[in-house]
């Protein structure tokens, strides 16, 4: 939707508003680009990290696609981590036919067929997460994953079962950078899809459509009497999240060039869900933040007590419930308006 | 053919004494309580220290393991989940999801992560003839003593003057407590009974089913299952369910091995898309 015309009503202002880019966005893309230098091999002593940043990635763009579904249109999903799975599945088959070659083997290809066929599937199970209570959606979106989990196991011939994808050789970015072994291109490309998907959820939800989505989560029935189509906005959001969660599953396959049951398994859903409530749901950023925080911690505690980090998961989720609104984003905003709540009046 | 559907229903009872406490904490409280499996667990390992470690008796094991789950019950239902029970779903959800990695990691770090099983004692051992199929004793115990809790759960519901007071709280918990039913009190009762009851399927799943430590993650999905087929207003509802889920899964996994894993996905999914409304949302009478 471009804005030809500027809009003169307060809504349209506020929108607006809403909508501008502010200071510390930059930076924190900024930030972005400077751990490409940072870990990326250049400074002599600082050890390359660069796949790992890649994972973290593909993760946070999975959390941001749960943040469109749950963050702002309040439908509770355990399933994310199938349309994931999936994306990730055709990248790898894809590329895995092409040999190398182009155009089965192109990465930007791949990511838009897995997003194809990723929101596609989303666009058919959307219909089953419209009616029901909470509970029966986390039921039904679980079943749903479950047993696209189980296909995947199942259909050896085509995904390897248990063993999963490997080998699988990608083509060059846009036919000029070749995947290397430090992961540089494979980083710069993920953090460029993620900016990709990330302008494109900012545009959604600072729309007049993410509004409504809004007005959803808030209460169903008067969205509904004030003229919301409900179930048109849910079936539209649950799809492109889902595309966006194949294109994070296809990141993943293509920077790690492979595919596993593991990328389809339950705890796909489950650890994406915690990023996105660590971090903070319905800011966009916390899914990110989360994702980051997520696997510095895994590893930090991983390295101290390699078996028993989920006790230390654990732990931080019950106190966060018991205690923190909004993750790490929400404890953030909290302080800041605490400092600046001497200032304005109540 | 007899065997399988025999040894079905024995795993579908021990799904529905495993599960019940679930469903009445949710049909009760309206609160998901993904953490269920981990009192089970808590019976089951209980029952696996007593015996392999210090030689008690398996029948000793059995109410210990009740005992004990309904204690961790009541005193976690105090302290941790009461603050919940206002909170949103996701809240819930995460909440109990958070304990469960917990308990995993906990028991993991105690027990340690490979498979345990018991030695059952002699007099459940073995099979015997029936009706021309071969049937293990340990099965018929399961199914009896199942069947009599789930006589005795519908007992106490239907005609004792708590069950009426705990019905009374289901249907509206407001003008329960209003009509001066101690609703507090009941909830924490029916909390302790229902982790009590888990323990106990725990520990008679050690005979059926091995325990490791992801025990709580691999069985929520199988409980939450049943409540969802079942329903969670009445105790019939799951009741039924489980034996559906049970025989479905025994027989599905020795004749069709393939797909076996499919079937209660995919009966699940099939009763939420036909029966969305009727499931969770208590039905008016």
């Amino acid at each position: 939707m471009s804005m030809t015309q500027p809009p003169k009503s307060d809504a349209g202002a506020q929108m607006l508003a809403g909508a501008r880019w502010r200071w510390h966005e930059g930076l924190f893309w900024l930030a972005a680009i400077g751990l490409f230098f940072l870990f990326g091999d250049f400074i002599p002593g600082v050890p390359t990290r660069l796949m790992l940043l890649s994972e973290i990635i593909s993760l946070g763009l999975l959390a941001l696609s749960i943040d469109l579904v749950l963050g702002y249109a309040g439908v509770v999903t355990l399933g994310q981590g199938a349309f994931f799975g999936l994306g990730s599945y055709v990248a790898a088959l894809m590329a895995k036919a092409g040999m190398g070659a182009f155009p089965l083997s192109d990465p930007v290809v791949g990511l838009l067929a897995a997003a194809a066929v990723s929101g596609f599937a989303g666009f058919v199970t959307s219909f089953l997460v419209l009616r029901g209570s909470d509970l029966t959606r986390l039921m039904v979106t679980l079943g749903v994953a479950l047993i696209l989990a189980e296909l995947a196991n199942q259909m050896r011939w085509l995904t390897g079962g248990a063993d999963g994808l490997h080998g699988v050789i990608m083509g060059p970015v846009l036919g000029q950078w070749d995947f290397d072994l430090w992961g540089r291109t494979a980083y710069l490309y993920s953090l460029a899809v993620l900016f990709v998907c990330f302008w494109i959820s900012r545009r959604i939800v600072n729309s007049p459509f993410g509004l409504s989505l809004k007005a959803i989560k808030g209460n169903a029935l008067r969205a509904r009497a004030i003229g919301v189509p409900v179930n048109a906005r849910l079936v539209a959001i649950y799809t492109i999240a889902a595309a966006i969660a194949g294109v994070a599953g296809a990141l993943l396959a293509q920077t790690t060039q492979s595919a596993s049951p593991d990328m389809i398994a339950f705890h796909r859903s489950a650890d994406a869900l915690l990023i996105l409530v660590f971090g903070g749901a319905g800011y966009l950023y916390g899914g990110l933040i989360g994702a980051g925080l997520f696997r510095v911690m895994q590893d930090v505690i991983g390295n101290i007590t390699l078996q028993y980090w989920q006790f230390w998961l654990g732990l931080v989720l019950v106190l966060l419930v018991l205690f923190v609104r909004g993750g790490v984003i929400g404890l953030i905003e909290g302080m800041r308006d605490r400092l600046t709540r001497k200032g304005d009046a109540p | 053919m007899l065997t399988i559907l025999f040894d079905g229903v024995a795993y579908g009872m021990l799904l529905f004494v495993l599960a019940i406490g679930l469903c009445v904490t949710l049909g009760l409280m309206n609160f998901i309580n993904l953490a269920h499996g981990a009192f089970a667990m808590a019976g089951g390992y209980l029952t696996i220290v007593m015996m392999n470690r210090y030689g008690i008796s398996f029948y000793w094991g059995l109410p210990a393991a009740f005992v004990f789950s309904a204690l961790l019950g009541v005193v976690l239902e105090r302290t941790l989940y009461v603050h919940l029970y206002t909170k949103s779903h996701l809240d819930q959800v995460l909440f109990s999801i958070g304990l469960v990695f917990m308990a995993t990691a906990v028991v993991d770090y105690f027990m340690g992560a490979n498979q345990q099983t018991i030695n059952l004692p002699p007099s459940l051992e073995g099979r015997v003839n029936f009706l021309g199929a071969s049937i293990g004793v340990y099965r018929i115990f399961t199914i009896i003593l199942c069947g009599l809790l789930t006589v005795g759960l519908q007992f106490v519901l239907s005609k004792t003057r708590f069950g009426s007071r705990l019905r009374a709280a289901v249907d509206d918990g407001r003008v329960a407590r209003g009509m001066g039913i101690d609703v507090t009190r009941i909830f924490a009762v029916t909390f302790a009974v229902g982790s009590g009851l888990a323990g106990l399927g725990g520990a008679l799943s050690t005979g059926i089913i091995s325990m490791d430590p992801t025990f709580p993650l691999k069985y929520m999905i199988y409980f939450l299952i049943v409540i969802s087929v079942g329903g969670s207003t009445t105790i019939t509802g799951p009741f039924f369910a489980s034996l559906l889920l049970g025989v479905a899964d025994v027989a599905g996994k020795y004749y069709v091995p393939a797909v076996g894993g499919f079937i209660i996905y995919t009966i699940m999914v099939v009763v939420l898309i036909l029966r969305p409304q009727g499931l969770f949302t208590r039905a008016s009478r």
